[in-house]
């Protein structure tokens, strides 16, 4: 029951850091993407619909920790105290901007919104790798290559989903943007590769490698203009990552922490699994409508 | 002072902050649903406008409740690890419900319905907003099921220095949180009537041109672009009516499960029911203070035992109990803040629910006569100017009110975290220095305070500038719309 609800948690992960990391590159890249105030809109309005139920996937997963493995929960938070401040106030910033943004008046309070929107996203993408290189290596290397491991690829990812989502000079700059991105991603992806063999299971090596490759396909599949394809590559890639991290975590989620000793009683872990195992389908089965029901491209005169 | 100290005026600091801003999403919601379900099933116009308008208020609320929602959900394991290892098997159950049951249905939902006005079918559209409704209002269930917890722990049972989870009913069904649920919910409501019935007093008193302070005109109300030429019906009046009677009913509520509550402080914490009348020691027939001094003899029994000659427990002896139960400590919570805050509570929430009585019976409909063949009714009373000026000089208090109700709940509760199990000074995380807490205490009281300006500048703002024209009157060149479902009645995207 242990090892189920880490893979849970794994899993509500995974689903943040790919949800939440399109959401990210979007707002990071917002001002280099558009250059009028309907370009503007065109970028944020393909992520409108959904960050903000992307970002409910966070708060599940940390949810889930705190209902499972209680002392993960509170020693990872009090643990990364700052660094974990730091992102729940960059997370409040890009929430009240993209929310007033189109609210509020002059063109200097959009801009002010704006400015929430970027570095609300640059913080926490930056800094969720930086938090997880550090549990991982603990040393001042492994937190710079893993923040910057982690916003280079939330930037290509959130590029490839402009680039999929919008038409016209937007898409084109999106097409860009990724190949930009790609130039510091891939190199860093591919580097952090050696420090992966010895420290996991076996099959983390797998998920390692997949990552890179995932990474480097989807590179190959903007450069070919195939950007649905392109993203799924970029989206296996960040999942790819996100199962080796937790594949390394699995002995000792923190250090000096079994897993055994953080989780929850049984009793616990069986009612929750039955409430997720009904709820959690259901959850998927939404959210996938509504990005059916936003499908369509978005062009800079619409919206 | 030290990281303790800190740590407990964060909490408070944020908690309250976001408890300005959710009661405010779950009323308003429900309001702004309601009409736009009146909307579809009569297809009058105005309904349209004011879902548009009282929608647009909503979400700039609805911002600030979400973010600063996701701080409380990291701030029990940053500051608060060792209460968070202790409790976790428990408490963490229902927020890891609240997440996965309500809180994806909110924000998916509302995601759909705030982009989905030209893109769903109108029912569809109608039933997004709904299950976002209904997701807020579920969230206040799981998460006030977590902190009846605190106050009444049930369904657990403690091993190796760990509250391990024995029954995840119990915890759900608890009796607190069975008084505690409706009484926050229903008195979000009447926050929300309160904010409803100010917005629909000032437009009132500005399409007159008159001013909020008597005297006051203001003349360029006069002409303000916003007052249509052809006057809907009674836009305002609808929507404050409407307002009254979601308020008045949420009052009833409100006293019925505030009533239940103080009978279970009797029985579950017996130290917050004394201090919150500054009792000292165990009284048979307690009074109650409406202020200091002023004593209505037996009214603290009647009220928390429906018998006015009942024993109340006093500070000083509850003390002396739970000295001999769990040894030396400080066992009383801050008295003043206690005592004052049960009586805002009750006084301003009261004054709330008064007002709402009192608009309906002013703006009630004369009955039609009884002559035969004549059945139509008399025509509306208009709403007097000074009522609606009382409405939006009123717009505090049932914010103050559950502000108070929630000193009084939390502060109460001290020096517990857990009723009985554990202690807030043994709560903080050890690993955690003052200079950290200092940080974050002063970078959220400032964002927030700003923040919570901002949205206070956008709500007047647009509030001022009142709803969007209806489009017939926009492009008075096109043809007249038919029903109200047509294409250009569904405006552009409200982001």
């Amino acid at each position: 029951m242990t090892t189920f609800w880490f893979i849970v948690i794994a899993f509500l992960w995974t689903g943040y850091f790919v949800l939440e990391g399109f959401d990210f590159g979007v707002g990071a890249l917002l001002p280099l993407l558009s250059r009028s105030e309907a370009e503007r809109r065109q970028v944020l309005g393909t992520i409108g619909p959904v960050w903000d139920g992307n970002e409910v996937w966070l708060i599940t997963a940390v949810g889930a920790m705190f209902a499972a493995f209680p002392a993960w929960y509170s020693g990872l938070l009090s643990g990364f105290y700052l660094p974990v401040f730091l992102v729940i106030a960059g997370l409040v910033v890009r929430g009240v901007g993209l929310e007033w943004r189109g609210k509020v008046g002059s063109r200097r309070e959009v801009a002010l919104c704006d400015a929430g929107i970027v570095a609300g996203s640059v913080l926490p993408a930056f800094l969720w790798g930086a938090i997880f290189g550090n549990l991982l290596f603990g040393t001042a290397t492994a937190t710079v290559l893993g923040g910057a491991l982690s916003l280079s690829v939330a930037v290509l990812h959130g590029a490839v989903f402009v680039a999929l989502k919008t038409t016209g000079r937007v898409r084109a700059r999106a097409r860009r943007a990724a190949l930009l991105a790609a130039v510091g991603a891939v190199p860093v992806a591919i580097g952090t590769l050696p420090s992966v063999p010895g420290r996991g299971p076996m099959w983390t090596l797998g998920t390692a490698l997949l990552a890179a490759a995932a990474l480097t396909a989807g590179v190959t599949l903007v450069w070919g203009r195939r950007e649905g394809w392109a993203f799924t590559a970029t989206a296996t890639a960040i999942a790819a990552t996100t199962a080796t991290v937790f594949g390394v975590l699995w002995t000792a989620p923190l250090p000096g922490l079994t897993l055994a000793e953080a989780a929850s009683a049984p009793y616990t872990l069986t009612v929750l699994t039955w409430i997720g195992l009904i709820a959690l389908p259901g959850v998927i089965a939404y959210q996938a409508w509504t990005y059916w029901v936003f499908r369509k491209r978005l062009t800079a005169e619409v919206s | 002072m030290d990281a303790l100290d800190l740590a407990r005026w964060q909490f408070g600091v944020t908690t309250v902050y976001h408890f300005l801003f959710v009661p405010l999403t779950i009323g308003l919601g429900v309001y702004v649903a309601g009409l736009q379900t009146a909307w579809l099933r009569t297809g009058k116009e105005h309904y349209l406008r004011l879902t548009k308008f009282f929608g647009k208020l909503f979400l700039i609320n609805f911002a600030m409740g979400v973010v600063t929602g996701i701080v409380q959900e990291f701030q029990f394991g940053m500051n608060w690890s060792e209460y968070s290892t202790f409790v976790g098997d428990v408490f963490g159950a229902p927020l890891a419900l609240e997440a996965l049951l309500a809180f994806f249905l909110e924000s998916t939902f509302l995601g759909l319905w705030i982009f989905g006005w030209d893109r769903l079918p109108k029912r569809v559209h109608l039933a997004c907003l709904w299950a976002a409704v209904i997701g807020s209002n579920l969230s206040a269930y799981f998460i006030l099921a977590a902190n009846a917890w605190m106050k009444h722990p049930v369904g657990y049972e403690v091993v190796d220095g760990k509250a391990r989870m024995t029954d995840l009913w119990a915890v759900l069904t608890n009796s607190t949180a069975l008084a505690q649920v409706p009484h926050v919910v229903a008195a979000s409501f009447v926050v929300a009537g309160g904010f409803v019935v100010a917005v629909a007093g000032y437009r009132i008193l500005r399409e007159r041109g008159l001013g909020v302070l008597p005297g006051r005109r203001s003349v360029q109300a006069v002409q303000d672009a916003t007052v249509p030429a052809r006057r809907l019906p009674d836009m305002w009046r609808t929507s404050l009516r409407a307002a009254l009677v979601m308020t008045a009913i949420a009052g009833v509520v409100v006293a019925g499960s505030g009533d239940v509550s103080g009978q279970l402080l009797r029985e579950q914490q017996p130290m917050k029911l004394a201090a919150a009348e500054g009792l000292r020691h165990d009284t048979a027939g307690a009074p109650f203070s409406i202020a200091p001094g002023v004593e209505v003899p037996g009214l603290l029994s009647l009220l928390a035992a429906h018998d006015p000659g009942a024993t109340i427990e006093g500070v000083d002896d509850i003390q002396a109990r739970y000295e001999k139960t769990f040894g030396p400590a400080d066992y009383t919570p801050n008295l003043p803040v206690v005592f004052w805050s049960f009586r805002v509570m009750i006084g301003f929430g009261m004054a709330a629910v008064g007002l709402s009585v009192l608009g309906l019976w002013l703006t009630r409909r004369p009955r039609p006569r009884r002559r035969r063949g004549d059945t139509a009714p008399g025509t509306a009373r208009p709403v007097p100017g000074w009522f609606a000026r009382l409405c939006v000089l009123a717009l505090p208090l049932p914010t103050m009110a559950i502000v108070a109700g929630w000193l009084l709940s939390e502060i109460g509760r001290q020096p517990w975290t857990v009723q009985g199990e554990l202690m807030t000074a043994a709560s903080v995380s050890p690993g955690v220095s003052l200079g950290e807490v200092a940080i974050t205490l002063a970078v959220f009281t400032v964002l927030y305070g700003v923040l919570a300006l901002a949205e206070g500048v956008l709500l007047v703002r647009h509030v001022k500038a009142g709803p969007e024209l209806p489009p017939v009157e926009r492009t008075p060149a096109g043809p007249a719309p038919a029903r109200p479902d047509e294409a250009r009645l569904t405006p552009t995207l409200m982001y």
